[in-house]
């Protein structure tokens, strides 16, 4: 069998043999699909070949998989370097719009899919600040623009007392995961991250200390939440 | 930008690993590529999946961080060339278990061929897509694989794993 091979080696590859890493992969087209596997059904030496070729594949992904993610400092540097293009932005908001319609318009539906899942997430992601910055300034209150006087005629509009924990999800947690963990629990993210936490703040704030208590116990058994812990 | 960036940054930046193998540079990269993309994005015409569009410009970014580098001081034919045969301590060990001593190998392939193994294999792209991201035709796609994958085997025979191929 060695030898066999050792002799198809030695010639051109054919065709067929070439595409094999793409048959693999699943990225040839159906008819060159179909062609590769009724070689593969007529050439037992072709089927071993392949066989390799499936496990040089394999392991080309745990291989890829290994390589983890890049840091928090990439994309922090990439919105920084976005947020020094003020005017170039403001210049052309309108074209740029129809540019990015366009854009998203080549993205699978597939893409599309995900795409809305991990929107909705920043839109919980976006509220939570919005609640952040509200609280970081004390309770709000509005005036009349006829009238400055803090007394009667301003209406307190700062949040009651939510129940609020700190969190520290999986590594492996997706976007997807958390904006549905973030849905399940009524909760929106109030801060963070900071040291990998997470501040979540919950809608219920009629709960009371023990329903509170069971809620942590719910959310620290979930797969992707490595800690959660209340705040006072 | 966030929604692109979410979907694609992990794999734009293994790609880039891969290639300058320099993990603070290759998240240099992946700032560059997505800056890139919100500058370019009229240029985007929706003729190639995004993701094909977003390997293209990191290997481009790729090739030239390598260019730039000092210490390396080597043009692109020769970084794509050059094959990193160093062992490690865990090699002994590995030599006996064929998928370790596979990945061992496929790190010890040229870049050029890691680069082209990797994108057939885990970004799962087309002879065409390979096509336009190297900038080469698809027939030397087609054979430049088969020979990456020769010079595995190579590889492999070298670390006394037989495989039957070739």
């Amino acid at each position: 069998m060695m030898a066999a091979s050792r002799k198809i080696m030695e010639q051109e590859p054919s065709d067929i043999e070439l595409l094999l890493p793409w048959h693999a992969a699943g990225t040839l087209s159906a008819r060159d699909s179909r062609k590769v596997d009724e070689a593969l059904a007529r050439n037992p030496e072709l089927a071993r070949h392949y066989a390799v070729i499936r496990e040089e594949y394999a392991e080309t992904i745990d291989l890829n998989e290994s390589l983890g993610a890049p840091s928090a400092r990439a994309m922090q540097k990439l919105f920084a370097a976005i947020d020094a293009e003020p005017a170039r932005r403001a210049r052309s908001y309108g074209s740029l719009a129809s540019r990015f319609a366009g854009f998203f318009a080549g993205l699978s539906p597939r893409t599309l899919a995900w795409s809305a899942s991990l929107g909705a997430f920043a839109l919980v992601l976006q509220a939570g600040l919005v609640g952040m910055l509200l609280m970081s300034r004390g309770p709000a209150s509005f005036e009349t623009a006829s009238f400055s006087n803090n007394a009667s005629v301003t209406r307190d509009l700062g949040a009651a007392a939510s129940p609020h924990a700190l969190v520290r999800f999986a590594p492996d947690a997706r976007l997807g995961d958390i904006a549905a963990l973030l849905d399940k629990y009524q909760a929106s993210i109030a801060e963070g991250p900071k040291e990998g936490m997470f501040g979540l703040r919950f809608a219920n704030t009629a709960t009371s200390r023990d329903e509170f208590s069971g809620l942590l116990s719910r959310l620290q058994r979930e797969k992707i939440v490595s800690l959660a812990v209340a705040t006072p | 930008m966030q929604v692109l960036y979410g979907r694609h940054h992990v794999r734009v930046f293994r790609f880039g690993l891969r290639l300058v193998r320099d993990e603070q540079l290759a998240e240099d990269l992946i700032s560059e590529v997505f800056l890139d993309v919100w500058r370019q994005a009229g240029k985007f015409e929706g003729l190639s999946a995004v993701s094909t569009w977003l390997l293209a410009i990191t290997r481009f970014k790729a090739l030239s961080a390598l260019r730039r580098r000092k210490d390396a001081e080597l043009d692109e034919e020769s970084v794509g060339s050059i094959e990193d045969t160093s062992d490690d301590p865990e090699v002994t060990v590995q030599k006996k278990d064929t998928g370790s001593a596979l990945r061992r190998c496929l790190n010890k392939l040229s870049a050029e061929h890691r680069e082209i193994v990797d994108l057939v294999y885990y970004h799962e792209k087309s002879v065409e897509e390979v096509a336009g991201i190297v900038g080469i035709p698809e027939n030397t796609v087609k054979t430049r694989l088969f020979y990456a994958r020769k010079k595995l085997a190579e590889l492999l025979k070298e670390s006394g794993i037989e495989r039957g191929w070739p």
